[in-house]
């Protein structure tokens, strides 16, 4: 059988839309390798719920990858000599290796690499903004799409907790020292895990009643199921890490008291960026205007969506306006779209090009119908006599010269304002650093927006045995960045711990290696 | 888990509920409140704390029903529990010592009060309380109020008990003949409170008011619980719930409390529905 090129394309375009009859195995087995041959320009395409359906149900978007079609991608991979690809993963996984491994069906090799640098790689898979990253950097995407290597994530995590069963890991006996992990978003739940393997005694201290962070409250459902974040945080525990949820530090007990009263031999703070922005235009205090954090809190911790077998409400607007441009953003339009709204606008006041969202979350959103409104600010958001929303006034921007952030900067177009009928507004305009633990710490250090100052290799904080990573001292970033920061630590904290002991004890220890992968 | 250790009834509506919450119970100062959630199902809801045992590691909730969680939260017996107690939570109340107060309960803003009353009674200041209920039978905890005021006055809208009036009335009184107030602290259903600002506006007395807004997290992540303070946007759950009350927005804060009016009688209808079947069956 003759394959060209023009029909590979051809049948992965169709794939995409058909998955039921999928010929595959007959086609791939006569394909077997011939990805690479023939140069595949195109990443196979993932197999995701029809735009029409999914923009009603909040299951998951993109269903992933079957085993045919990741051993096709993966034999996408060229094998270049540099390997640019691993360089451009902040956890530096050995991706090359991974994607071989999947190529030649070795798929529980594939999970031990994966796994060996990122402890949640059926989360990164899913959320990481991989066309900055990883893909950015491949080889074949100088002429072609690059590999689609966080598909490939995506589908050896799914495959290995599907097939393989759990293993956990063995741990070091228990060095006698306690760590304590404030927030239990990515940033903690990544260190907790290292330590305690380390034979640490860690204990997350989580101010809200589930664990998780942005992963469990912000992030819906549609685009990460919580089933997946729950296991991974159910593994902790069988670890040997314990969870306290509903644990306010800075009210139900201060940094000063888990340093002092209850022992901890260390603090890792990795609270979040968890303060929402509200525009300063009129109206901003009319019912059905929402911070993105409120709006997605209702929806996904509180499970709105289910209102009324949940007691949480959210407002179930018809014509939802929701204003920003980074992944919050889509997340809370695609929501609004889900919770039935006949229009979703999303406005920016930049263009499409300098959007933050992830590439995929604005391709899904406008395949469900979302509204682009580019360049557009608000000016004034409009009420009814109940105090309700009734409209929003925008305007037209235009881009001017780079600003501080070597984005061009938008200027309104004067005269160009208009009115978009709405009756639900979200704001998704960014996040500052929530005070709650740093108000009742004076000590620690914090910067003029608030967030804790940091080394950014150790995350060691002004106070000794206090160490901080994620979006609480780079403000809002990403999952992967607050997994590195959060693993950064806790290499310093393993550090940091035994030259204490060193120090304390007169004979000489037993030096051993940490065991922490860098 | 926190259990419930007791309940007392002490009103038609208003239930007082102990329950045990041992870290609360240890940290929580006047005017400071928590956010609970009954069951996997429920919201988070905001409720002062009234008193607290830091021994028997146990806080005093006293709730009146007027949505579903709460009807549900009155129903509950000792022995049942609470899924989340997470507190305390919000900014201690401020104390003046020495300091002639006036403290002002409207309905079940008496519960709220009465934490705050006992701080100013501990900090050797002199304590005016007032009281007030639309009926006698809606009064609550007058007795305890009594012990640790100076002088309590009670008033009721329909005169079946203490002075027929509303409690504006009563600190209008105190106004007139008593000596300099340096403070009144009311707290109650919103009307109540922008009424008693109004009196001590032309006054000059300073007011503080405890607010009571729609909240979700109660840690300031999502900013549901905002109000305009003196034209700043303030979150009540980390930058109150206390506030200078002449400064308040109150037609904002009174209008984004029904935000969800429509939901909070479809929730209401269901649960008295499941609620009548239920107990229907077991009878
Ligand atoms: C809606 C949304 C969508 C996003 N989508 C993506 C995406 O697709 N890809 C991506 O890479 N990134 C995404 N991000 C960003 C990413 O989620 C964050 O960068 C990341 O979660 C930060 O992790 P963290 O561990 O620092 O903190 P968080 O995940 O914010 O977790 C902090 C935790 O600490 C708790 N906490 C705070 N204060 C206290 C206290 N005083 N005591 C106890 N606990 C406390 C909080 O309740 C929270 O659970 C998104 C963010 C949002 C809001
Ligand atoms: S850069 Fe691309 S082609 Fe090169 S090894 Fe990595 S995935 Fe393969
Ligand atoms: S309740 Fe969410 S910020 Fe106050």
């Amino acid at each position: 059988m003759k394959i060209s090129v023009a029909s590979i394309a051809a049948w992965s375009r169709e794939s995409r839309a058909v998955r039921h009859g999928f010929e595959s195995k007959i086609l791939l087995s006569s394909v077997k390798n011939m990805a690479k041959k023939i140069g595949a320009k195109t990443k196979t395409p993932m197999m995701c719920q029809d735009p029409q359906v999914r923009a009603h149900n909040f299951n998951e978007v993109a269903l992933g990858y079957r085993e045919e079609e990741a051993v096709f991608e993966a034999n996408r991979c060229i094998e270049c000599k540099n390997m640019p690809c691993i360089a451009g993963c902040p956890v530096e996984i050995d991706i090359p290796s991974f994607v071989k491994a999947i190529a030649e069906r070795r798929f529980e090799d594939a999970t031990r690499i994966l796994k060996s640098r990122n402890s949640l790689p059926a989360i990164c898979g899913r959320v990481c903004p991989q066309e900055e990253q990883c893909e950015l950097k491949c080889t074949l995407g100088a002429r072609f799409e690059p590999v689609a290597i966080g598909r490939l994530e995506r589908f050896v995590a799914d495959w290995a907790r599907a097939h393989m069963a759990e293993e956990i890991p063995t741990k070091r006996p228990s060095n006698g020292k306690k760590v304590a992990v404030v927030g239990s978003g990515p940033a903690g739940l990544t260190l907790a895990g290292d330590l305690v393997q380390l034979g640490y005694q860690v204990t997350i201290f989580e101010a809200l009643h589930k664990a998780g962070g942005v992963l469990v409250y912000g992030i819906p459902e549609f685009r990460l199921p919580k089933n997946i974040v729950q296991q991974e945080i159910d593994y902790l525990i069988k670890m040997g890490v314990e969870l306290k949820t509903s644990v306010v530090i800075g009210k139900s007990l201060t940094l000063t008291e888990l340093m002092t009263e209850l022992g901890f031999d260390a603090v890792f703070i990795g609270t979040g960026a968890g303060l929402p922005s509200f525009m300063k235009i009129p109206g901003i205090n009319l019912i059905g205007v929402y911070s993105a954090n409120e709006y997605l809190t209702r929806s996904n911790l509180m499970k709105a969506y289910r209102f009324p077998e949940y007691d949480t409400p959210v407002i179930r607007g018809r014509n939802v306006a929701v204003v920003g441009g980074g992944n919050t953003a889509m997340d809370s339009i695609r929501t609004a779209l889900r919770l039935g709204a006949e229009n979703a606008y999303l406005v920016y006041r930049r263009s499409r090009a300098e959007m933050p969202a992830r590439k995929e979350e604005v391709e899904h959103a406008e395949e469900e119908g979302v509204q682009f409104h580019m360049l557009t600010n608000p000016v004034e958001i409009l009420g009814n006599e109940k105090v309700r929303v009734r409209s929003m006034r925008v305007q037209k921007m235009e881009l001017g010269d780079p600003d501080e952030s070597g984005r061009r900067k938008p200027i309104p177009i004067p005269g160009s304002e208009f009115e978009l009928n709405v009756d639900t507004v979200v704001m998704a305009v960014g996040q500052g650093a929530n005070p709650v633990l740093t108000s009742t710490a004076p000590d620690l250090k914090t910067n003029k927006w608030g967030n804790i100052v940091a080394d950014p290799e150790t995350g060691a904080t002004n106070i000794p045995g206090v160490f901080a990573g994620g979006d609480i001292v780079s403000g809002g970033a990403t999952v992967i960045l607050a997994m590195g920061a959060g693993r950064k630590a806790a290499r310093a904290i393993d550090q940091y711990l035994r030259e204490l002991n060193l120090n304390a004890t007169p004979q000489p220890q037993e030096a051993e290696e940490s065991t922490v992968p860098n | 888990m926190h259990v419930i250790v007791g309940r007392k009834q002490l009103a038609p509506d208003v239930v007082q509920t102990e329950v045990e919450a041992p870290l609360v119970a240890r940290k929580r100062k006047a005017g400071q409140f928590v956010m609970i959630r009954i069951s996997e199902e429920g919201e988070r809801i905001p409720l002062t704390i009234a008193d607290s045992d830091p021994v028997r590691g146990t806080i005093t909730l006293i709730v009146q029903a007027v949505g579903k969680s709460t009807k549900q939260l009155n129903q509950l017996q000792p022995g049942d529990t609470l899924v989340d107690v997470v507190g305390p939570l919000g900014k201690p109340t401020h104390i003046e010592p020495n300091a002639n107060v006036v403290c002002i309960g409207g309905g079940i803003g008496a519960a709220v009060v009465y934490p705050i009353l006992k701080a100013y009674k501990d900090s050797s200041s002199h304590v005016t309380s007032i009281i007030g209920a639309r009926t006698k039978d809606l009064l609550i905890l007058e007795q305890e109020i009594r012990a640790r005021s100076e002088q309590t006055i009670v008033t009721t809208d329909d005169g079946s008990y203490g002075m027929h009036g509303f409690v504006t009335d009563a600190l209008k009184k105190l106004m007139n003949n008593g000596k300099p107030i340096d403070l009144v602290i009311a707290i109650g259903p919103v009307p109540m409170m922008r009424a008693v600002c109004r009196v001590t506006q032309e006054a000059k007395i300073k007011t503080i008011v405890s607010l009571n807004p729609i909240m979700v997290d109660g840690t300031g992540m999502c900013g549901g619980c905002r109000v305009m303070v003196g034209g700043k946007m303030q979150f009540v759950c980390v930058d109150g719930p206390e506030f200078e009350g002449h400064e308040v927005d109150f037609d904002e804060l009174t209008a984004r409390l029904k935000s969800y009016v429509e939901f909070e009688k479809e929730a209401q209808a269901r649960y008295e529905n499941i609620c009548g079947v239920h107990c229907g069956l077991e009878s």
